[in-house]
């Protein structure tokens, strides 16, 4: 603006100085505290490794993923993760709870946002209430929903009954049909909060005067949900949505409490939680892991590009 | 970098680093002079994930063990659920975790922990013939004894005495006969105005209590344990398969059909509001069915598992917990006398008295003591003898693996996905596949 | 008039539905609290026993108070620390331009994609390496592989938003990237600072994995883990009414210092009387 060129240039040298400098300790951190785990696990998905012994690990390449034998009668017998069909069957698991779960978690989520940000009374009280399930430690609220969903002394089959939703006790937990719901409702009621309290922060970072003109100008609310709202709204929606993807894709403590052996809600964690400890498996349990990985990102990178998320997008 | 910050930024934290810092050196020095003195006192950790109460009662023992040996015991708690308690384990043990000294181990983990335990053949030779021998020879792996009895485990069958009396019939010797009474009372208890009852509740959740729930109904059926001792695949064959359709008729009929996704708590829960004639559960729930808010307190009684037929004997799946020392402990000398006195016949006598556990030594089942104070004991001696172990031993590393496909074949078939004798047959194959050259 | 009644009614129904699904099994859990024994295993659904007996069990445990210590202690560390880097590289990846800079954004993104359960193994050496084992800076250091890439990219999207105008005075009257942070960022960012302090206090106040496998003693473990060691009498038993009493000393705190903050997430932009 007034500033002349020189000034201005050497103004941008000294923030791009300070840019490095403040990115340092971030980068440090994560490097420590994610990049030798990181490179551990995807290191020992290519070797023979077993927790009873894990210095002896020797290089075996992609054997865990795939490796196949020749028969002398010419046919060919495929093994590791990649024709594993647990393994599959595991993946279409997390990516069907990831989806389900998330999608409920956006709507719930904005609904009650923008309740929180209307003005009415009590609504300190209410914004605490809703987050009352998020606060909850994961192992005591799968706990306390397996509990809940009980067959016999579970208040949720009461409920329902006392309703006229269901005329007998359903077995959530145990049933094939409904395992996957129960471990739904419990995810759903636990992260929407998260959802909501972001949604809510991009909410309350719009300017309030852009409602201000809408309303002078007599715009119809809904038309103002979808014209206003949600596109300012979206950059933050998007973040929450991508942060709970890659949370739901992860999923573990839930379903390893609620119903950690049942192989309709078998996801990919939990999966590998079995082969990496219960299992002799470590290298097949890393590798699961290593995969995992993959899966989630290329789901992000879905997400990203879904959303149409500018990475680069910054003023300056 | 990163440390410095978070020192920087939690004065507290800072402040316990300098005091364990210190710590250790004064430790250091106390070792170095006491090892010139002679006198060696350690600081041992021992990890239990006992309850409350057994906590407890382990840190009264180390105290007298502390007084007598000079040496100083830290009990490290680790919760209840012991699939919990084994990912830890392996982990540490994996990392060579120097910290701990003792585990205190399932009777299940010693062959697939057995490597990263010290081999305690030659320091408890002495001891190991006052201990039942098939408790020792479940912590043996390739004649190396990886751990030390501490207390055992066996299941029994619970039955409703005023029920059985009130419809006038005997306490049912085999599965049949017990789930044709558990009809009829139920039908009858159900006519009579409670909707809720039913006939016998077990472990039926895809867990390893599915499996200790169907080794029991297949080794009393004459079928064998899944995997012999020798390390042959058994659990193909016709007396299994009997055994495992006839479970499969129990569900919705005389069984909740809930009762697939029980453990042991949700079985003792309809048990102890008196809505189950019948319930196949550990000991534990036999003093809780007598507590003073019990809805069946004094109602009921146990007794060995049913089995297939009568002159077949029953089967009670062996449960239980064990001693084992780290191969990374600093102090092995230390270390191997704790576990001794721990499973010393004083100790397990006293263990018995205060806390019900059962011995592992043969001659504490005769003991006067304990059969006044703890009667329940003498009533589990007849379980107890029955008692089989799991396919622990012949399947070493791999046993967990083992036992999910099992527990999943079983649950499997009482869910009604596929017959019993198709899952059994795909399980013989999946076993032989995992067994490879050996196990 | 009869219409806004109408509306007030529905918005107001609304309102309830929300808070009734989200706090009944809080409320379930808090009455499962006041019973003991056979009770409960029995349906009800109004306080029908009140007995303090489970929450005199929670704080005589011995360990309780400094286990909640522990917890607070390492949860304000965690927040602190990653919302001090989080914002100064939010700057860096949102005011700055610099080559490689959405290649850094996806690299901190995936940070958070591998499972917890896969890095322990891994994450349990470098903790051992760095002497940090069985302390809480333990904790700290390694929960800041979970809000450190969270906080990073929220805050990087809220600070991208705000208009460029803000800080040219700023810059004009040559103030330094740091005094611009603070001075002209922080104040419009109240919202989302809180918010996702707060997302990450919980995250990290939450935790179980990683609590229960780098510590091994009584005093440096923290609520989750000190839940889960609350056993009943004999193996198997769950002792419902205890680890209920223990969840609501739990969450008190969590409740109270959302109503402390609240203020602060409800100011924001136009407080700040900025023109978009």
């Amino acid at each position: 603006m007034t500033a002349s060129p020189t000034v201005r240039s050497e103004l941008l040298r000294q923030r791009s100085r300070s840019a490095r400098l403040f990115l340092l300790p971030m980068i440090l951190a994560l490097a420590v505290v994610a990049g030798w785990p990181l490179f551990r696990t995807i290191y020992f998905s290519f070797t023979d490794a077993s927790l009873t012994n894990i210095d002896a690990a020797k290089w075996v390449g992609f054997k865990n993923y795939l490796s196949w034998i020749q028969l002398k009668s010419g046919r060919t017998i495929y093994s590791g993760l990649l024709v594993d069909p647990a393994w599959w069957n595991a993946v279409w698991n997390t990516v069907r709870f990831s989806v389900i779960s998330v999608a409920l978690e956006a709507v719930f989520g904005m609904i009650i946002a923008l309740v929180l940000n209307a003005e009415f009374k009590g609504r300190g009280l209410v914004r605490a209430a809703i987050l009352i399930p998020w606060a909850i430690p994961t192992i005591v609220s799968a706990r306390m929903w397996g509990w809940m969903l009980n067959d016999q002394f579970g208040i949720l089959n009461d409920l329902f009954m006392r309703v006229g939703l269901i005329d007998h006790p359903i077995a959530w937990t145990a049933s094939s049909d409904t395992a996957m719901i129960a471990v739904l409702i419990v995810d759903v009621w636990k992260t929407t909060p998260f959802m909501a309290l972001l949604i809510l922060a991009g909410l309350q970072m719009i300017p309030g005067d852009i409602y201000e003109a809408a309303r002078i100008d007599g715009v119809h609310p809904v038309k103002q949900f979808f014209r206003i709202t949600l596109p300012l709204v979206k950059p933050a929606l998007i973040v929450a949505i991508i942060f709970r993807l890659l949370d739901a894709m992860r999923i573990f403590d839930l379903i390893y409490v609620l119903t950690p052996n049942s192989a309709q809600t078998k996801t990919m964690s939990v999966l590998a939680r079995e082969n990496l400890i219960d299992f002799d498996k470590f290298a097949y349990g890393s590798a699961q892991s290593t995969l995992l990985f993959l899966v989630i990102a290329l789901m992000t990178m879905l997400a990203i590009w879904i959303g149409r998320v500018k990475l680069d997008g910054g003023e300056r | 970098m990163e440390r410095r910050t978070a020192n920087a930024r939690c004065s507290i934290l800072d402040l316990r680093e300098e005091i364990m810092r210190a710590k250790l050196i004064l430790a250091g020095l106390l070792a170095t002079t006491l090892i010139c003195s002679g006198a060696f006192a350690a600081d041992l950790s021992i990890v239990s994930g006992d309850t409350g109460n057994g906590r407890e009662f382990l840190r009264k023992q180390l105290d007298r063990f502390e007084k007598e040996t000079g040496n100083k015991v830290k009990i490290v708690a680790m919760p209840a659920n012991s699939s919990d308690q084994f990912g830890q384990y392996r982990l540490w043990l994996a990392a060579g975790n120097t910290d701990i000294d003792v585990y205190r181990t399932d009777v299940i983990w010693a062959p697939q922990l057995a490597d990263q335990f010290l081999d305690l053949t030659e320091a408890m030779k002495d001891v190991v013939d006052q201990h039942f021998p098939s408790m020792i020879q479940s912590q043996t792996v390739d004649g190396k004894l990886v751990a030390m009895p501490m207390y055992t485990d066996a299941p029994a069958f619970y039955y409703r005495k005023d029920l059985l009396e009130k419809y006038k019939k005997p306490v049912p010797k085999t599965w049949d006969e017990m789930a044709a009474t558990a009809k009829d009372i139920q039908e009858g208890e159900r006519q009579a105005g409670n909707k809720a009852m039913y006939g016998f509740v077990f472990q039926g959740n895809a867990y390893e209590g599915l499996t200790c729930n169907a080794l029991e109904w297949i080794k009393s059926s004459g079928g064998g344990q899944i995997i012999e001792p020798d390390g042959t695949i058994s659990i193909n064959n016709p007396e299994a398969v009997a055994a495992v359709d006839r479970a499969k008729g129990w569900i919705d009929t005389i069984s909740p059909k809930g009762v697939l996704a029980y453990t042991e708590e949700e079985s003792r829960g309809v048990w102890q509001t008196g809505n189950a004639v019948f319930m196949r559960n550990w000991p534990y729930a036999y003093a809780l069915g007598n507590g003073p808010d019990s809805a069946i307190k004094g109602k009921f009684d146990v007794t060995t598992l049913p089995s297939s037929k009568e002159g077949q004997s029953s089967a009670a799946t062996l449960g239980g917990w064990n001693l084992a020392i780290s191969k990374y402990t600093k102090s092995p000398e230390e270390a191997i006398k704790l576990v001794k006195f721990l499973a010393a016949p004083e100790q397990q006598k006293e263990r018995a008295i205060e806390i019900a556990n059962l011995p592992t030594l043969k001659a504490l089942y005769d003991d006067k003591d304990i059969a006044a104070a703890q009667p329940v004991i003498t009533n589990w001696k007849p379980v107890f003898e029955t008692a089989v172990p799991r396919p622990s031993a012949p399947t070493k590393v791999k046993y967990n693996e083992v036992s999910s496909m099992f527990w999943s074949a079983v649950h499997d078939t009482l869910s009604g996905n596929g017959t019993a004798a198709d899952n059994l047959e795909l399980l013989e194959a999946k076993l032989t596949e995992l067994q490879g050259g050996s196990w | 008039m009869p219409i806004s009644i109408v509306k007030n009614t529905a918005f107001y129904a609304l309102v309830a539905v929300i808070v009734v699904c989200a706090v009944f099994p809080f409320y379930y859990a808090i009455i499962t609290s006041f019973r003991t024994g056979s009770a409960i295993f029995t349906i009800e659904y109004w306080p029908t026993s009140f007995s303090l007996a489970n929450y005199v069990n929670v704080i005589a445990s011995g360990s309780f108070a400094r286990n909640l210590l522990n917890s607070i202690i390492v949860s304000a560390c965690v927040v602190t620390l990653s919302l001090l880097m989080a914002v100064t590289a939010a700057f860096a990846l949102s005011r700055v331009r610099f080559r490689g800079r959405s290649l850094l954004l996806l690299t901190i993104l995936s940070v958070s994609m591998f499972p917890q359960i896969a890095v322990l193994a891994g994450l349990f050496e470098v903790i051992r390496l760095l002497g940090l084992y069985n302390t809480l800076g333990g904790l700290v250091f390694s929960y800041m592989i979970f809000t450190l890439p969270f906080t990073v990219w929220v805050l990087t999207t809220f600070m991208r938003d705000l208009p460029v105008e803000i800080e040219e005075a700023a810059i004009v009257d040559g103030a330094t990237p740091w005094v611009i942070i603070t001075r002209v960022f922080l104040p419009l960012m109240w919202p989302a600072l809180v918010t996702t302090g707060l997302l990450a206090f919980i995250a990290a106040w939450n935790e179980f994995l990683f609590a229960l496998t780098f510590t091994s003693s009584t005093e440096t473990r923290t609520v989750p883990v000190t839940i889960a060691l609350f056993t009943g009498s004999s193996a198997h038993e769950v002792p419902w009414g205890i680890v209920m009493a223990a969840s609501v000393i739990v969450t008190v705190p969590l409740v109270v210092l959302v109503l402390i903050f609240q203020r602060k997430i409800i100011s924001g932009l136009t407080a700040g009387g900025v023109k978009g």
